[in-house]
């Protein structure tokens, strides 16, 4: 049960921003800007990179709630997501990526982790400073979302074809408050 | 030096605002609400509350901002400096010292906040919704910190930086301000 009085039976964060309007609508928007807005990188690989700092803090909803997303985005491809939750550093993606994932983890632990080696390697497989921003407010962002959606316990489905609805809805409407 | 180019003027998580200003303008409206809209909790215990994840984090830019932050409101510094040692001997009341203590705990994990501390934060007086902002308000800071330090920005040596940055931000709030930046590059 949620540690707070939230409407029953709305999952994860869609509960907590039924609950707190206010702080809904901007959560939301950085959601959406952040993972559907102008960037770099693909939105699956932003799915991907969301999926997998989630997946490191053991955030059970939005793992696999933004896994459904990013293999949804990821089409033929979507072994990449479970093979990158295996074992990311032999998964099927580019070098730039497995830098880019590699850095995200680093975030996730703390900040201060992140070190000018781990930068240099990324911008030897070509990525560029809006990449590297992009996966560190990336990592940084689902560093707080984990937090919100766990520290207040909100529900957790376990089936998991709930989850392959919301990747759905996740791709084909972007990030949308849940109205009251 | 910064991971990624940033002007130079700004330093920790304002030139990150600047350098991409869709994501920051939906971060800024958080931080507002959280931390200067309408609550239960003061301004002042608020700002303790985000001081309490950015000491935690190790995050130096953010700890010295927000301390500053605290303090101005509050009208001491010593509540802040006895809270970075032992939380339950802060001269705040049960509630807050509850509150703290779930903030340090969202710091670590979200699954580290426990029933426990949810029932004593209840039990000193503490609503859902403060229990809320409590944790939101953690969180966030666990993004800033991790925004601010993961692309290694530059955190001024100088304490003025950190007391101008406090009084913007009692006057201001975290909406953007183009002239108070603008009056860094003097």
């Amino acid at each position: 049960m949620a540690h707070i009085n939230v409407a029953e039976g709305v999952a994860g964060i869609r509960g907590l921003a039924m609950f707190r309007p206010e702080t809904g609508k901007p959560l939301y928007e950085l959601a959406q800007v952040l993972l559907r807005g102008p960037s770099p990188l693909s939105e699956a690989e932003r799915e991907l990179i969301a999926t997998y700092v989630s997946h490191r803090n053991n955030c059970f909803y939005c793992t696999n709630s933004h896994a459904a997303a990013a293999r949804c985005l990821y089409g033929d491809e979507k072994d990449t997501v479970d093979g990158v939750l295996k074992d990311m550093q032999h998964a099927p993606v580019s070098d730039k990526m497995k830098a880019l994932l590699h850095i995200a983890g680093k975030v996730q632990i703390l900040g201060k982790e992140v070190k000018d080696e781990d930068v240099v390697v990324a911008r030897a497989h070509g990525a560029n400073d809006r990449e590297i921003h992009d996966t560190v407010l990336i990592a940084a962002t689902f560093s707080m979302f984990n937090r919100y959606v766990d520290g207040l316990a909100s529900l957790t489905p376990t089936d998991p074809a709930a989850y392959e609805e919301m990747g759905k809805r996740m791709v084909e409407k972007g990030y949308v408050p849940p109205q009251p | 030096m910064p991971h990624i180019p940033l002007q130079e003027h700004l330093p920790g998580i304002t030139g990150l605002l600047e350098y991409r200003q869709d994501t920051a303008e939906p971060i800024r409206e958080l931080t507002q609400v959280l931390l200067k809209g309408p609550s239960t909790l003061t301004e002042g215990e608020r700002e303790l509350i985000a001081t309490i994840v950015c000491y935690g984090n190790e995050c130096n830019f953010c700890n010295a901002a927000h301390t500053a932050a605290a303090d101005i409101l509050l009208g001491e510094h010593e509540t802040s400096a006895k809270m970075k040692q032992d939380i339950e001997t802060t001269p705040v009341s049960e509630k807050m010292k509850a509150l703290l203590t779930i903030a340090a705990q969202v710091r670590e994990s979200g699954k580290s906040v426990t029933t426990a501390s949810v029932e004593r934060a209840k039990a000193a007086g503490a609503t859902d919704i403060e229990i809320h902002d409590t944790v939101l308000i953690a969180a966030l800071f666990c993004l800033y910190n991790r925004y601010v330090d993961g692309l290694a920005t530059v955190v001024p040596a100088d304490q003025g930086f950190y007391m101008s940055l406090a009084e913007k931000i009692r006057d201001q709030g975290y909406v953007r301000t183009p002239g108070w930046y603008d009056k860094l590059k003097k």
